[in-house]
């Protein structure tokens, strides 16, 4: 089987700050991660890998320095890595970005396709699907858990607000998966060592099979008007009483707001 | 000359900080207190490498480097001192002796069970009345046609009852002093070798310390390590090489400690401030934070010679000497700083300040090391 897996490097949000004056990020000395989720929809492959064999590509879009999740992903036991890097790339919204990756993908020969649900730096949850339109492909979103028959048929659990639908999907198929999926594995220092011994492939726009014009900012039909922090809470009221009382003390409180 | 880290090697240290983080410090306070080994963790650490970072891959290890298993020994040092010396006698007093004086089925047959983890490794060369002294050798290996007949024991002996594969050392040549000291690898199970009583100790309480005993214990000539009567070399070599591992432990505990540190000092207020706002805390924490980087620069110097094949035994006691008396130092003023409460065993500090004695004894004391620093500046 024929595993790809899109990956993105993001910054560590549980480590980020939020400059209070500009409402940007503050970027500064926040380490570099693989998106949770991506991480994740990594580690589903390796499983299927170990449980069926499978080969495994890791593909990201993004700017020189995220040849290092590529670098960590062969740690973990990826077998081929494309780094999608171009100038014309840049300021790319979802479409563009799934665009752009789909443009690489049909260059690829798979049997499954793996994304994250969303990343912790924009949480659209738009770039999987997107790319699985663009593709042309079926797709199934929310993954929590994949098995495959060693053929031709997975069998899929997908996770929904009441519940999980269990669904068979045939390949080639697309799916986006959640980072409580599966508990992802550590690179081994052997990986590690390897890792750097191995070739990145990179790739710009004219490796990839896509129209210039519908590529970075210049594709992108949407754009960010304004971006800011929300501004603190302050504390809770605390009270220490039974029901009853703790009762009448939140209806007066949803009254005083014209809840009630 | 360069100081900074290769892009891989931050890589590593990302890794096997996580590691210690999440696998390895939640652990450490319970197997302080109950004086228990972890194997849950070594399985852990099996299973990504860790127990054979400096082995080749031809002998199913990961194939990096000194440097990097310095690096390993120190991040897990950081939050759990046991932890640390687990990995540091296993890789350099045992794996380390076969990869370099082995023969090449002595190589295939144990390597890459160490390497893996599978298997646990130790070193036996201390006696009752051979420490410092280890040219004292009472343990005999008697010739006795294609065996040896080992007779004798050896006491402070890490991750003994928990190891499978041990390098020991023992007097072929009573008369020649150290030049009658052979090497000779042992597995657990051999009839009659067996385990002495348990120690308890001051600090790395869940390192498994016991004394080994061989009573008419008989061993293929197959076993010996290096030529007959080699062995006195053979052990001095790979302590030079377990300083490295060591001071990494050490050095591992200073930076612990002063990670403690930074974080209690920040929050502790007294005359109605945070005490991180008084000189004498401003000032403790920079002598701490200098002397353990200085200890970094020896450690990583010491392993940077040793993987490029440079000679290293007085940069390994360098800092061997330097970081043990560091670690000794920063967690006794990182328990001051923290008053009572460093006293106590709801803060780590006591049980890195209690691990950090040990980095002065063992594997060369600290007077061994001045010897070795100060006899090649003599010489």
């Amino acid at each position: 089987m024929k595993i790809v897996v899109c990956i993105k490097q993001v910054p560590d949000t549980t480590e980020i700050k939020i400059d209070p004056k500009t409402g940007t990020l503050i970027r500064e000395g926040v380490p570099s991660i693989i998106n949770p989720d991506d991480k994740g929809g990594l580690e589903m492959a390796l499983q299927l890998k170990e449980e069926k064999g499978a080969h495994i590509t890791v593909i990201t879009m993004g700017p020189p320095q995220a040849d290092l999740i590529l670098r960590e992903a062969f740690a973990m036991g990826a077998d081929r890595a494309i780094h999608l890097t171009d100038r014309k790339f840049a300021g790319a919204d979802t479409l563009a970005t799934s665009y752009a990756l789909a443009g690489a993908l049909k260059k690829l020969d798979f049997d499954l396709l793996i994304t994250g649900r969303q990343a912790i730096d924009g949480d659209t949850a738009q770039v999987g699907p997107q790319i699985a339109e663009h593709l042309d492909l079926p797709q199934v979103s929310y993954l929590e858990d994949l098995k495959f028959d060693g053929e031709k048929t997975f069998t899929m659990k997908r996770h929904i607000e009441e519940g999980y639908q269990i669904l068979e999907v045939e390949a080639p198929c697309v799916v986006t998966v959640l980072s409580s999926a599966n508990t992802p594995r550590y690179m081994s220092v052997g990986g590690i060592v390897d890792a750097y011994q191995k070739e990145v492939e990179v790739w710009g726009k004219d490796q990839i099979d896509v129209d210039e014009t519908l590529l970075g900012l210049k594709g992108s039909p949407t754009s960010v008007h304004k971006a800011f922090a929300r501004g603190l809470k302050p504390a809770g009221e605390l009270y220490e009483v039974d029901t009853d009382e703790a009762v009448g003390i939140i209806i007066n409180k949803m009254k005083e707001k014209f809840i009630l | 000359m360069n100081f900074s880290l290769t892009k891989e090697q931050e890589l590593f240290q990302q890794m096997i900080r996580d590691f210690a983080e999440n696998e390895v410090k939640p652990l450490a306070a319970e197997v302080d207190e109950q004086e228990r080994f972890p194997i849950e963790t070594v399985e852990k650490m099996a299973k990504i490498g860790i127990m054979g970072i400096p082995i080749p891959k031809q002998y199913g290890g990961a194939g990096g480097n000194n440097l990097m298993y310095s690096m390993a020994v120190e991040e897990l040092s950081a939050v759990c001192g046991t932890t640390g010396v687990i990995v540091s006698a296993h890789t350099s007093l045992c794996a380390a002796p076969i990869l370099e004086h082995g023969t090449e089925e002595q190589k295939q047959k144990y390597l890459p069970k160490l390497a893996s983890g599978e298997w646990i490794g130790a070193f036996g060369l201390t006696e009752p009345n051979a420490g410092t002294d280890a040219a004292g050798q009472q343990t005999t290996a008697v010739e006795d046609g294609d065996n040896y007949i080992i007779n004798g024991s050896k006491i402070f002996i890490t991750n003994a009852e928990y190891a499978h594969v041990y390098v020991i050392f023992a007097m072929t040549d009573k008369s020649q002093g150290t030049r009658g000291i052979t090497a000779f690898i042992i597995e657990k199970g051999t009839p009659g070798f067996s385990f002495g009583k348990k120690e308890k100790k001051m600090g790395i309480k869940g390192s498994a310390t016991n004394e080994l005993i061989f009573e008419n214990c008989v061993l293929p000539k197959t076993n010996m390590l290096g030529k007959l009567s080699k062995g006195f070399g053979i052990a001095m070599k790979t302590l030079d090489g377990g300083r490295i591992g060591i001071a990494a432990q050490a050095l591992g505990l200073a930076q612990g400690a002063i990670n403690e540190t930074v974080k209690y000092v920040k929050e502790r207020k007294q005359f109605g401030r945070a005490i991180s706002a008084f000189q004498n805390t401003q000032f403790q924490l920079a002598d701490m934070n200098t002397k353990t980087e200085a200890s970094r620069m020896l450690v990583r110097k010491a392993a940077y010679k040793k993987d490029n094949k440079i000679a290293y035994s007085v940069d390994a006691a360098m800092a061997k000497l330097y970081a043990a008396e560091t670690a000794m130092e920063v967690t006794n003023k990182a328990v001051q700083l923290h008053g009572g409460y460093g006293y106590t065993r709801e803060y780590p500090v006591e049980r890195m300040m209690r691990d950090a004695k040990i980095t002065e004894i063992y594997e060369g004391t600290s007077e061994v090391q001045r010897m070795v620093i100060s006899a090649n500046m003599l010489k």
